[in-house]
This record gives structure tokens, sequence and C-alpha cells, in this order.
């Protein structure tokens, strides 16, 4: 086994407009190889920003952010992130936006087309893939932008609320996708969302922020078996999981008001 | 707030409201009311287009117009594209060149019409500046808004594959922006007709504009009536070509 976890942060402060507005706060956190974790938290709590300092789209004031023990510099295709919005080049269809990637992250220009295709078949979308993405459900897009950001094979997957803008419907199914993929191929994934039944049907373990500043306040462990049941979760433990990391977060909200 | 409307309930109404104006403007002139000498009846405007287009005199007229605008316009929409490329990404260049823009930009371009005929008499090149004055400024704070527009993530993304700064500019950046950029190239040559109009009115030998002096000097109303509205329907008929080539161009654009 390496000897360093998959991500290791620690130390971690920053802060916007020259240090006037502290957003994250003294991080400390280490996530495992093949580790799902989720970052919940109130709107504010910094989450989306923790999630952009580990892609490198955001540099920390100070503290360090480690992958297999060695520090991040900028962003880098060891991190593959799925944003919220829609990502998906416009004027190329979904095989292209997967090639797209991959010429840029400087593979063998005779494997391109291959592998491309084979992530396309991992998130069930072969038949789409010469559909450009504005002829895509908006479930469709982000499953390719999950096949393009995995087609390069990062060591990390950054996942910013990559369903929030799905219908309920939807936002199932592509947990289950994601559920089954990361199951198959082992992954690391860090997924940020608001959604606590997400978090809980998904993560491995839940970090739950804390507001002003934004910080590590609790880590949840979720120890249900896998593969586990989406939706219909009338299991009474699952359920007082649900309402313990939901109680963490509102607790933060009603102190925040009391200040 | 109006109703639903069918494509040929609209175009109907549209080709009403021509056909109303049209007899409008042949009442007035059949019984009287303006003398032919300010206002000549459709008919004598048509004919005389006829001839004019019949001994030669309209074609080159076209032509030549056609010509300076294609230069000038061609010159200022890669000069403002570049411009713009620049001050949109780069904070620097922004800072150094857009208050310059927003300031000129406010000139009106007709009080550089003496300038320019002093600076290049009056040749092609002083049609060329007209047009550049007139739509360069504009273009350039136009494109870069464009380019702005672009959603951020976008460029986070690229930056995630580690694609440079000037990478995620030129491949990801401004193709994004490119069915805008297109439509702002559509609107402002629409200003340019105006302004190669402008430069031949004030100081040419040829061209659609130089035409309707030559007709005021000459009391010939229905020849500037008849290139007044031949400017109208070319126009027109670029905006109608821009937008069909732009639907050609940025069909992905298009949702099922």
């Amino acid at each position: 086994m390496a000897p360093h976890p998959k991500l290791s942060i620690s130390g971690l402060n920053k802060s916007f407009r020259d240090g006037a507005v502290k957003v994250l706060s003294d991080i400390n956190l280490e996530v495992a190889d093949n580790e799902f974790v989720s970052l919940v938290g109130a709107s504010g709590c910094g989450k989306s920003t923790l999630l952009a300092t580990i892609a490198g789209l955001q540099e920390s004031d100070s503290g360090d952010v480690l992958i297999d023990g060695a520090p991040i510099s900028g962003p880098g295709i060891d991190r593959g992130v799925v944003f919220q919005s829609y990502t998906l080049l416009p004027w190329l269809t979904a095989q292209q936006n997967v090639e797209f990637a991959l010429r840029e992250a400087r593979y063998d220009p005779k494997e391109i087309t291959d592998i491309a295709r084979r992530h396309l078949d991992l998130v069930k979308l072969s038949r789409f893939a010469d559909s450009f993405p504005g002829q895509l459900s908006g479930g469709m897009k982000q499953r390719v932008a999950i096949a393009r950001a995995l087609s390069y094979r990062p060591k990390i997957l950054l996942m910013d609320e990559p369903f929030g803008a799905l219908d309920a419907l939807t936002r199932g199914q592509m947990q289950e996708l994601l559920m089954q993929i990361w199951q198959e191929h082992r992954l690391t994934v860090i997924f940020v969302t608001h959604d606590v039944s997400e978090a809980v049907y998904l993560s491995d373990r839940i970090f739950v922020m804390g507001l002003n500043p934004g910080r590590i306040k609790e880590t949840i462990p979720v120890t249900f078996a896998r593969p586990r049941a989406n939706g219909e979760g009338h299991d009474p433990e699952l359920l007082e999981l649900q309402a313990r990391v939901l109680r963490s977060i509102r607790e933060e909200i009603v102190g925040d008001e009391v200040h | 707030m109006s109703a639903e409307f069918s494509t040929a309930t609209y175009v109907a109404i549209a080709v009403c409201a021509f056909l109303l104006l049209l007899a409008a403007w042949t009442i007035v002139s059949a019984i009287g009311l303006v003398q032919p000498i300010f206002l000549p009846s459709p008919y004598a405007v048509v004919a005389k287009l006829i001839k004019l287009a019949r001994d030669g005199t309209l074609g080159n007229d076209v032509a030549i117009s056609i010509y300076r605008i294609s230069i000038g316009f061609l010159i200022a929409s890669v000069m403002a594209l570049g411009t713009a490329i620049l001050i949109g990404a780069y904070r620097f260049w922004e800072a150094a060149i857009e208050p310059i823009l927003d300031f000129v930009r406010y000139m009106p371009v007709v009080a550089f019409v003496p300038l320019s005929i002093l600076w290049s008499g009056t040749s092609d090149v002083q049609k060329f500046l007209i047009i550049w004055i007139g739509t360069y400024f504009q273009q350039t704070l136009m494109f870069k808004d464009n380019i702005k527009r672009v959603p951020a993530d976008f460029v986070g993304f690229g930056r995630t594959l580690g694609m440079s700064d000037l990478r995620v500019l030129m491949r990801i950046v401004v193709p994004s922006a490119l069915p805008q950029i297109w439509d702002t190239l559509r609107i402002s040559l629409g200003w340019a007709w105006t302004w190669v109009t402008l430069a031949e009115l004030v100081a040419a030998n040829s061209g659609l504009g130089y035409r309707i002096t030559v007709a005021q000097r000459y009391l010939q109303t229905d020849m500037a009536i008849g290139y007044i509205l031949v400017l109208g329907v070319l126009g027109l008929a670029t905006d109608q070509i821009m937008r069909f080539l732009g639907r050609q161009f940025f069909k992905y654009e298009k949702r099922t």
C-alpha cells in the first residue's frame, strides 16, 4: 500500500478580498484511495471553494494540498472536475467532447477515438455519441461530462453539485449510475452537495462544513453495506443518519443567526 | 404581451403594412398632393431604376459600394476581434486600451469626415477610413462583451486539463463566443452601410452615395429615392445572408 493518503489537506486557509472575508479556516482532512467522500453544508460554507482549491482553480492563503504525498501546483489532469453548470463545448459532439479532453491530456491520437467511445459506453451514452450538447438533456450532458472527466484517468474525481440542476428522477438515476461506475472501477471521489440523502447514499464519509468561516465541523462515517437502496429509504438507521447530518448543518445556520 | 401568431399570419401582416405604405405613396403622388419634383410616383422611381440598371449605372454603383464596404468592414472586423481578444483576456491591456476606445466611441463619426478627406482625399482609402472609424470602436467593445460572457466554468474546465491560458482562450473561449461574435458582425455590418453611404455622399465620384448627390444636383428626385430604396434592400439582404450563414455555421446551437 502507498504510504500516503490519496488526498491530504492540512492547515488550509483561504480568504477573499485580501483577507477581509475568511472563507476557509484551518481545513484538515484526508481521503483514502478509492474512498467516496462528500462535502455538505449550508450555502456559503465554502464547500465549492474548497473543491475548487483542491482542483487548483483557486489558490489558498496558506496550508497544503497533497496528492499521493506531493503538493499540487495549480490545476492538472491528475484531478478530473465535473461542474454543476454544463461545460460541454457546444460545437463538439459528445464523442468529440471526450476526445477534446484526451487530446489536451496528450493521449496518443491513435487511441483517443477508442478511449472516448469506451467512456461514453460507461455512462450508457454510446447511442448519443454523435449528438451535440444542444440535443442532449441535462442528465445526458452531465453523463458526458463524467465520461469526459474519467476518460483521462485522473487520480481523484472532483464533483461540484453535479446533479444540482437536474430533476429529482434524473438525479436518482445519475446517483445510481455514479455508484455503479464507482464500484466497478474504484475511484477516489470528492463530491460537493447540499442534498443530505444524496450524500448519505453515495458516501463512505461525510464532511459537514460549518459557516463563517468555512471549516470542517464534523466528520460522519457512513457504514451501510453496499450496494445501497436509493430513494425508498425506510431503514430507521438510514433515516436517523440523514437526520443527524441535517441537524449538524442546521445547527450552523441557527447558530449563525444568533450572532 | 402579445398573442400567439403563426408565421403565416405574421408574414401576411408585414406584407399588408408594406402594401399600405405603397398605396399611400401612390395616392399622394397621383392626386398631385405633392409635386413630382419633391415626391415622384413609385412607378416613376421604378422606371428610373430599371433604366439605370439597363445602362449599367446601377450595377456599377452597387459593385463599387459593395467593394468599399467589404474591404472597410473586413479591416475593421479583423482589427476589432484582435483587440477584443487582447482586452478581454488581459487586464493590463483592458486598462490600457478600453478607456481610449470608450472615449473615441462617443465622438460622432460624421465629425471625422472633413479630417478623413484631409488625410486621404476622395480615394477609396477615405471610404475605408470612415467605415473603420464607424465600426471598429463599437465592434471591439461588443466583441469583448461576447468573449466575457463565456461562462467561467468553461475556463475552469480548460484549466483542469492543464491547458495554458492562451490555449484556453483560443481553443475554448473564442470558439464558445463565436455565435455571439457572428451576431455582432451582422449588426455592425448594418451600420457599415450607413458609413459607406456617408463617405460617398461627401467625397466620391462613384458609388451609391455619390449617385444620390448627383440626383440632388440635377433635381432627379426619382433617382435619389430609388437609390435610397436600393440601399435599404442591400442592407436587408446582407442582414438576411448573415443570418442564413450564421444558422449554417452554428447548427449545433439549434435545440431539438
